[in-house]
């Protein structure tokens, strides 16, 4: 290697408050070069991409661009060190044309002249192979069309160096092909080419080199030629550390939840949930790994109720096998339901489906006091179809979810309400009275904030106020008091302290021992591998595994998270 | 017909003022509501232009010098209210919705009271002067008198629609202004200096609106006064003129001749009862409604509003 080094990166260090992002990271950046910055979700190798796009500033250490320091405060300082970066949310305006958006900003004094810009435009793209049409409006472009939108972008503005973050997340992988055709021009051209990625297949296929980052550190950077995808993602998740969670075997499993063929289209076109099946079992935590934006959030907000599935089913196996049917949970019309679908009987056993011997309908009383003095029992353990319900006819099914999302004060919890009538949230429907019971909520605010420790004023406080950790004590205190059969949390831990982290992981662990189907997404492999019984592997929307979280490796789990079928030839 | 035509021009103008105003803020991504008030403030400054340059010239007033004199007042009492609305929404990120409201209860009022100061004397040959057409109107007949027949203000308001138009869809000014209103983080990154652009947008849409206020006064009514009430509601019918054109300040020239129309025909209709004419003068709102409904239907990315319109940017959100 001895092309010329055209960006050098000295100890940069780069915290958020008292998080670390990047520690005294160097690395370089050489001329005609494809380089892949490779890590695992918050490595910190987005942020430290975005130091050299003038997103952030380092707080520590140098950025030395030809010979001298360089100061990158701005997306603008950045272009004039000829830097450009492509992010993963485009900055596009939809009902412009390409080539308006081209050169929005630029030639500030010249005529504004639209033809000769796209002449040039329509040069640059003949020379690295772009096919794009520069009278399209953005709206009615593909992801993959916005993306080349955003190149040219980029190169119009005379970038030597560009950043790609994560390019290939949101393509097909006929057009990740165009793109590497695209970048291996640029190479040739003399441009030097930054990928942001975890994907290892790509890191092997297109980079001349790759710098690995672990947890802010720069690990190691290696010549793709010398290295192969076991090395790689031994160097990214690291040594396993083992954490101290209790984790009793589980006990008396049954069948609670079963997904089937699960797939869903994303805003932007492409799959989020690509045939996505597993099964949930009572009495055990299901972990699930994935690189952040790898469908988890989607999958766990489907089961809830909350997307039009393009396919698949979603199943509830309610244990009430000889039990008796009640209104608590249970509709008049549920009950009507299943008498027709012979799922009832009497307590002696004869059927129950809702007529007299006679086969005349009983009346709507007779039902109701039948069912109210329990002599209406299930015949076997209920099946609930859940595709095409909302939320609130899942509930009014008598299905027991609950709910921990990823993002807590977005759709966990109400930020300038109080932590009482955010308990309201789940119990408004409650009572037949037109005034709420706020008694209640408030007793259950009370004890959340006492059993969780729950750092508070007062339970009249507005959530929005209460730091992260005791914001998602709320949330999951809530959800749990809810009782639920299945526990879906999201990233429950995220940026919580260890007291806090454990608090939680005891909480979900006490739930499975109850008996409650708990569903774990989360992002530290170590964590995973302490708390869960199973680990589901997610990659770009698919399953790629399923493993037995007492007996897996996290090199294993790594190589699955990274494993996308999406291999260009 | 002539005399409802020429009516319906009348208040297509007033109509136009506030629709282009308000066009070039809600193309920065600012909905203001205070378009109405605007508009009467923009009425008082140029009465009160008027009224000093009466009084200095009453002898023999020039009529060049009055058009400029009156319409730099108007402009600059508009532009005043609209710079308040700037600051509130733009620099301290006030709700759009609610300082609107505000500008436009609190410059109707201060109009009101602005003019009990203004020396109304003159305005009786003023507003003769604003009216009078060119020459040769009168020798065309009715065509002329519809054609031609109108003050200066008229045609000044087309010519500011149609440079609008050009500025917003030709230029590159035009451009990064739209670019501020869809996407103000978008342009941003692109080095365009979005507060500046808002800013700048606000203050010249409040301005072009405050001149259909004066317009109203002065040469439609010819400087007779009661109150702010009747401009503010023009500027509520300018406001949804703006959502019926589509945003497309060229489309507000028919547009408003419509909404004039619709506005003028129940004065001019014999054997309407009152309450006929009050569903007549209804129809504007009841045809936008109508466009609104179209347009969510068809959802064609091209009809919509601005993207970012009645949202703050901050810069550090990204």
């Amino acid at each position: 290697m001895d092309k010329a080094t055209v960006i050098e990166l000295r100890h940069i260090t780069k915290r958020f408050g008292k998080v670390v992002a990047n520690r005294d990271v160097s690395m370089d950046v050489k001329r005609g070069e494809i380089l892949s910055v490779l890590g695992e979700n918050g490595c910190g190798k987005t942020t430290l991409m975005n130091m050299l796009a003038g997103i952030y500033y380092p707080d520590e250490g140098e950025i030395i661009i030809g010979g001298e320091e360089a100061i990158i405060q701005s997306p603008k300082d950045a272009f004039r060190y000829n830097i450009g970066m492509i992010h993963q949310h485009f900055k596009l305006i939809d009902v412009f044309t390409a080539a308006e958006n081209i050169v929005l900003g630029t030639g500030e004094g010249e005529k504004y002249d639209i033809k000769e810009a796209k002449t040039r435009i329509s040069e640059m793209s003949e020379k690295y192979g772009f096919h794009i049409d520069l009278d399209k409006k953005i709206h009615e472009m593909s992801v993959s069309e916005k993306q080349t939108v955003e190149i040219i972008k980029v190169l119009y503005r005379g970038a030597d160096v560009l950043i790609l973050d994560e390019p290939t997340a949101v393509l097909t992988p006929q057009e990740i092909r165009r793109l590497f055709d695209v970048l291996r021009a640029m190479r040739q051209d003399g441009k030097s080419v930054l990928i942001i990625t975890h994907k290892l297949n790509e890191v092997m296929e297109i980079s001349d080199r790759v710098a690995v980052l672990r947890k802010g550190e720069h690990i190691a950077t290696v010549n793709t030629a010398e290295t192969n995808e076991k090395e790689l993602a031994d160097m990214m998740v690291g040594q396993k550390v083992s954490l101290n969670i209790d984790r009793p075997l589980p006990e008396n499993t049954a069948l609670r939840l079963a997904v089937e063929g699960l797939t869903l289209t994303g805003p932007e076109g492409n799959l989020v949930l690509d045939n996505v099946s597993f099964d949930a079992y009572s009495g055990e935590i299901l972990g699930i790994a994935g690189i952040a934006g790898s469908g988890q959030r989607e999958l766990l907000e489907s089961i809830a109720g909350l997307h039009h599935l393009d396919s698949g089913s979603v199943t509830y196996y309610n244990p009430k096998k000889d039990k008796p049917i009640t209104f608590f949970h249970k509709s008049f019309e549920r009950v009507m339901e299943l008498a027709n679908e012979g799922m009832l009987r009497y307590a002696d056993g004869r059927d129950f489906d809702g007529r007299d011997e006679d086969g005349k309908h009983l009346s709507r009383k007779t039902i109701k006091s039948l069912v109210e003095k329990g002599e209406i029992f299930f015949k076997d353990d209920e099946v609930i179809n859940l595709r095409e319900k909302t939320p609130l006819q899942i509930k009014e099914l008598g299905v027991r979810f609950s709910f921990v999302p990823e993002d807590r004060l977005g759709m966990g919890l109400v930020g300038n309400m109080d932590i009482v009538d955010n308990m309201m949230l789940r119990s408004y429907r409650r009572g037949h009275s037109v005034f709420v019971d706020r008694k209640t909520p408030e007793d259950l605010a009370n004890e959340i904030i006492e059993s969780l420790q729950v750092v508070t004023p007062g339970t009249h406080t507005a959530v929005r106020k209460l730091s992260g950790g005791n914001v998602q004590k709320v949330l999951v205190g809530r959800e749990i008091a809810a009782g639920p059969k299945v526990l879906m949390a999201a990233y429950p831990v995220r940026g919580l302290d260890i007291n806090s982290s454990y608090l939680i992981y005891n909480l979900l662990t006490e739930q499975k021992k109850n008996g409650v189907a708990v569903i774990f997404v989360g992002e530290d492999l170590d964590v995973l591998l302490s708390l869960c019984d199973r680990i589901m592997v997610v990659a770009g929307g698919k399953v790629t595994g399923m493993v037995d979280a007492r007996t897996a490796e996290k090199d294993e789990i790594g190589l699955l998270m990274t494993k996308t079928n999406t291999v260009t030839e | 017909m002539t005399v409802f035509l020429v009516s319906a021009i009348s208040i297509a103008t007033v109509l136009l003022y506030g629709c282009v105003g308000e066009i070039i803020t809600e193309k920065a991504g600012h909905l203001n509501l205070g378009i109405p008030g605007i508009m009467c403030m923009g009425t008082a400054g140029g009465c009160l232009g008027t009224s000093l340059y009466m009084s200095v010239a009453h002898e023999n007033p020039s009529w060049l010098l009055l058009i400029l004199i009156s319409l730099v007042f108007a402009f600059l009492f508009a532009a005043a209210l609209g710079g308040v609305y700037a600051l509130l929404t733009v620099t301290l990120r006030c709700n759009q919705n609610i300082t609107g409201l505000a500008i436009t209860i609190f410059g109707s009022g201060a109009t009101d009271f602005l003019m009990s100061f203004v020396d109304r004397t003159h305005f009786d040959p003023a507003g003769k002067l604003f009216s009078s057409a060119l020459p040769f109107a009168e020798s065309l007949g009715d065509f002329g008198a519809i054609v031609f027949g109108h003050g200066a203000f008229v045609y000044l308001a087309i010519a500011v629609a149609l440079v609008c138009a050009f500025v917003l869809n030709k230029t590159r000014v035009g451009l990064h202004l739209r670019a501020v209103g869809e996407s103000p983080a978008t342009a941003d990154a692109a080095g365009i200096n979005v507060t500046a652009y808002k800013y700048v947008a606000i203050l010249i849409g409040s301005g072009i609106a405050g001149l259909g206020g004066f317009y109203y006064i002065m040469d439609y009514i010819k400087g007779s006064w009661e109150n702010a009430g009747i401009i503010e509601a023009f500027g509520w019918l300018a406001i949804a003129l703006v959502i019926f054109v589509l945003w497309k300040p060229h489309l507000g020239i028919l547009g408003a001749f419509l909404f004039g129309g619709c506005y003028i025909v129940a004065f001019v209709l014999a054997n309407v009862t009152s309450t006929q004419k009050e569903i007549i003068k209804m129809l504007p709102y009841v045809i936008t409604i109508v466009v609104l409904i179209v347009t969510s239907i068809f959802d064609n990315k091209e009809n919509q509003p601005p993207a970012s319109l009645g949202l703050p940017y901050f810069r550090e959100d990204r």
